[in-house]
């Protein structure tokens, strides 16, 4: 089955299994290994990307079902020299530590960004953060670099 | 000159460029050309006999390569996995362990029990074809509760170990603490369960084994702690290849917490496959895999008593353990309940006699191993709660009541092995209740009833010893290997300088931690250094990462190998600047020549030791390049004390906790940003033991809690943001002065919350994880006891 879709600005065209997800599209076929898989029952949040400017879990989503639309992933986000505020504030605070969750979580927090708005307090972004599982930072330092990253967002949109 | 890479500076990390881009190289990231993917055939069951295993038809299955089972692993003379640590029991006999094939051969001791490999050209054809393998089982009653299975008429698990039992063993003077409890004014009892818990780190395990028909050697890809500790017992033990013709490569590991240390199945069966089938064998772990393959952490069932005298002093402590060991002995599951554990019984506590016993018993349940702590989390949730729970029956302050049993001069020699070398107990306590400001408790208590709240503060004063470990003193106890750590500092001919290391971070910042550590000493900018790990092909011999011991251990082997390379690098300077040796001086990065204006900065000095043009060559040998085999002299004691404090909605049960104070003694601290890190992790999965966690087997030996919708994580809008202090007193025993901080949080927290929770609920104790609904419950017990009286 052929699938037609922008990933990070990129025209795709592959022919793929109807089953194939969205994760297997990307990771699998385009190499894109940043997003990963951490559950089998949409709980952890490590697939997160965006879809037509939403977040969304990229091992819950058919391929297919995202014919037309425009992905965005980690490998999208900033370039060598302009990381992406939440990339830098992400590093800024040690807010990672094996790294496995982090693709997820900083797509995640530029959603909350997008939704929220640059001023968010410490309960709002603990309790959007409920999707993405992180097992080794204690979410301490992740709490505190989405806070620094929406900010710093709001600076370099102006 | 402050060095901004340096030692104590909080410097950013150099591996997060990669992760926060997308460019880390996890194992599941690699793919290697021709692959094939490997599904395994797990059992269903927690204890069958397989009567046959009809392969037919999914071998006829589209993409199906081969399909392999335990007869095919035996025929060609694989041995099965190890347990690393022979236990004696305390009638000297040696641990009673059944084997452990790599795939069953004829009984499922498990739910999720190897018991086929379907090799096939792509994931779905293998997992499709997996489905179509036809085993017929004779299904057998299970043994699941660890405190019946050692029992008359429980289902036996293996014919070596009758009553499932693996070990009956001992520590400590049993006449000295029964002779205190006879003389003891005071006896504290409390049961306690230190509820099993599954591992969970974020990337599941992975293997991909490829087989080069050209060399005839094997190269594994995998989500390992310690490689080289993996490819020595896949050769020596296992005996799928000599160690020369077997590589082990574990790029970046997506954390581990103990998990990943152990040698499972699936890379031996994927790296003995890649041969059979011509082709890389790929396996990645899905997560329910994960919650039923995993090696488990935790899962005993405890009795503890103290015996205290008039003057409220700790005389003995006297337990009684059944650990859960699960269905086979992982690598190293023998040693966590027995000498991870006991030896850290007394706590920061002078107790003049401990006599602590230890059953180790099999059940249908998957493995049980070490996990973030090791044993020294279970004896800490023994020794706090009873600290506690003593205090509250002898109307004491839980705080004065400790401090008042805290050893106070160093070195202290425990009765149970462990001869504390340094640490200021009171100092962490004074410095905790000053940051929790306890004075303030009973104020902040009277605004909570005032609102219908129930609020409790719960302290936790651990130690732990890390460092693991001086290779003598563990081989004594039965360690199967020694316990030091390698480093090699390679310094280039331009100053640019690579270390290899036998540790291996799995989310640390070693890249960081350990780099700081050279540019401090060799006075070099922290670009010029790059740490090289995870790959037996280019490091020298290592034992890995666990036990906290990359910063005590691991790094004293870079300290070595670094005065090494600046002992020769000296030779150098003094041959280049015509002076003699003992004339030069190395400061922050320059060879000088005391009273001369020579000097010669170290990218300098490499450089002439490498074109050897200005020595004499058959008195220095060219080049720079040292090693060393650091073996460490004691443990290492980190220590401190945890204060949680929490605020109960008696119409829910919602435990909210108000208030994290950690303070930690931690010896020399290279990154602090990087510890914070550390501690608050530990505390997290500490609180999730103590509030959240929890696997839940059936009757049946089913796994309950087999998906992240069922073992509840915590999550950020469980957790409170942290308070993290810190006092020191330097660890005398290793060069830096480290004692290591990566189970801290884990071992102190747990004790802390529920000590705070049954504060709360006026009760003595509550079962972990204690879930809102627990705590709802108790609430209701309560109420319903102040009705009645
Ligand atoms: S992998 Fe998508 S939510 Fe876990
Ligand atoms: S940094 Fe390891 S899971 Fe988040």
């Amino acid at each position: 089955m052929k699938v037609t879709l922008t990933v990070n600005g990129q025209s795709v065209i592959e022919d793929i299994e109807p089953r194939t997800l969205l994760v297997q599209l990307l990771r699998d076929r385009l190499q894109l290994t940043g997003t990963h898989v951490g559950c089998d029952t949409s709980q952890c949040g490590a697939c997160v990307v965006h879809v037509d400017g939403r977040a969304i879990k990229s091992c819950t989503a058919l391929a297919v079902s995202c014919e037309g639309t425009k992905v965005i992933t980690i490998e999208g986000i900033g370039t060598e020299d302009h990381l992406h505020p939440m990339q830098e504030a992400f590093r800024e605070h040690h807010a990672l530590q094996c790294g496995y969750c982090t693709p997820g979580m900083i797509m995640s927090s530029i959603d909350i960004v997008n939704r929220k708005g640059h001023k968010l307090d410490e309960h709002t972004i603990r309790e959007e953060l409920e999707g993405n599982i992180c097992r080794c930072t204690g979410y301490h330092k992740i709490v505190k670099a989405v806070g620094a990253g929406a900010a710093a967002m709001a600076k370099s949109s102006a | 000159m402050t060095n901004p890479s340096g030692i104590g500076q909080s410097v950013r990390r150099r591996e997060d460029f990669r992760f926060i881009t997308g460019n880390g190289q996890y194992t599941d990231d690699i793919n290697r050309p021709g692959q094939t993917y490997a599904v395994f055939v797990r059992s269903p069951h927690a204890h069958a006999t397989i009567k046959s295993l009809d392969l037919a038809e999914a071998a006829k299955a589209p993409g199906v390569r081969r399909i392999l089972t335990g007869k095919d692993l035996a025929a060609d003379k694989i041995g099965g996995l190890i347990c690393g640590w022979m236990i004696h029991s305390k009638d000297g006999s040696p641990m009673k362990a059944g084997g452990h094939p790599a795939l069953a051969v004829d009984k499922v001791r498990y739910v999720g029990d190897h018991v086929a490999v379907v090799i096939a050209d792509t994931l779905n054809q293998a997992r499709d074809a997996a489905e179509l393998v036809n085993v017929d089982y004779d299904v057998h009653k299970a043994s699941v509760d660890v405190g019946l299975t050692q029992k008359a008429g429980q289902p036996q698990l293996h014919a070596e170990a009758p009553n499932n039992t693996v070990y009956q063993w001992h520590l400590g003077d049993k006449d000295a603490t029964d002779q205190a409890f006879a003389k003891a004014a005071h006896v504290t009892k409390i049961d306690l369960v230190n509820n099993r818990l599954i591992p969970n780190a974020m990337e599941p395990r992975a293997a991909i084994g490829e087989f080069d028909r050209g060399s005839g050697g094997y190269t594994t890809y995998t989500t390992s702690q310690n490689p080289h500790v993996a490819r020595l017992v896949m050769s020596a033990f296992i005996g799928i290849a000599p160690e020369n013709k077997l590589r082990v490569i574990a790029p970046d590991v997506g954390g581990g917490f103990g998990s990943k240390i152990f040698i499972y199945a699936e890379e031996v069966v994927c790296t003995w496959a890649s041969k059979k089938v011509g082709r890389p064998v790929k396996w990645t772990s899905d997560r329910t895999e994960a919650f039923l393959s995993d090696a488990h952490g935790r899962d005993h069932v405890t009795t503890a008593e103290a015996a205290i005298d008039a003057a409220g002093k700790v005389q003995a402590v006297r337990v009684k353990t059944i650990a859960n060991l699960g269905a086979y002995l992982s690598t190293f599951s023998s040693s966590v309940p027995t000498y991870l554990y006991a030896p850290l019984l007394s706590g920061q506590y002078d107790i003049p006699a401990i006599y602590c016993e230890v059953d180790g018993v099999y059940t249908n349940t998957a493995p049980v191993d070490a996990y973030r702590g090791a044993g020294r989390p279970e004896a800490t949730f023994v020794i706090e709660r009873l600290m506690e729970v003593s205090a509250r029956q002898l109307k004491k302050d839980p705080a004065e009541f400790r401090v008042h049993n805290f050893i106070k001069t160093f070195p202290h020699q425990t009765p149970v092995i462990m001869a504390y070398d340094v640490g200021d107990y009171p100092a962490s306590m004074a410095k905790a209740l000053e940051m929790a400001d306890y004075k303030g408790f009973p104020a902040r208590r009277q605004a909570s009833i005032k609102r219908g709240k129930l609020r409790g503060i719960g302290f936790s004063a651990y130690i732990e010893a890390c460092g693991i470990a001086p290779s003598k003193a563990v081989g004594s106890l039965g360690a199967g290997v020694g316990l030091w750590e390698s480093a090699e500092v390679r310094v280039n001919p331009i100053g640019t300088v690579e270390v290899l290391t036998g540790s291996h971070s799995h989310g640390q910042g070693h890249e960081t931690t350990f780099a700081q550590l050279v540019s401090s000493k060799l006075g070099i900018p922290i670009e010029q250094v790059s740490i090289v790990h995870g790959d037996t092909d280019k490091v020298q011999m290592g034992m890995g990462t666990y036990g906290s011991r990359s910063g005590a251990v691991g790094m004293s082997a870079i300290f070595v190998a670094l005065e090494k390379v600046i002992k020769k690098a000296t030779t150098v300077a003094a041959a280049c600047m015509e002076v003699p040796v003992d004339q030069v001086d190395f400061v922050d990065g320059i060879f000088e020549a005391r009273g001369t204006n020579n000097k010669m900065a170290f990218g300098e000095v490499a450089l002439q030791a490498y074109v050897a043009h200005k020595f004499d060559s058959s008195v220095i040998e060219p080049g720079l390049k040292e090693g060393a085999f650091y073996d460490p002299k004691n443990f290492t004691f980190p220590s401190g004390v945890h204060i949680a404090e929490v605020e109960i909605d008696p119409e829910t049960g919602v435990t909210k906790i108000e208030r994290w104070t950690a303070v930690d003694d931690f010896g020399t601290i290279i990154n602090p940003m990087i510890v914070e890190g550390q501690v608050h992790g530990g505390i997290a999965q500490g609180i999730g033991q103590a509030m959240l966690e929890g696997a839940v087997y059936n009757d049946a030996g089913q796994l309950v809690t087999a998906s992240f919708m069922d073992y509840c994580m915590p999550r950020a809008d469980d957790l409170p943001s942290f308070d993290v202090g810190m006092t020191t007193t330097p660890c005398p025993s290793n060069p830096l002065g480290i004692k290591g901080c990566g189970e801290a949080g884990a071992i102190a927290s747990p004790p802390a919350l529920i000590n705070a929770i049954t504060d709360a609920l006026g009760h003595e104790n509550i079962a972990m994880p204690a879930t809102s609904q627990a705590v709802w419950r108790a609430t209701q017990q309560s109420a319903l006891r102040h009705a009645a009286e």
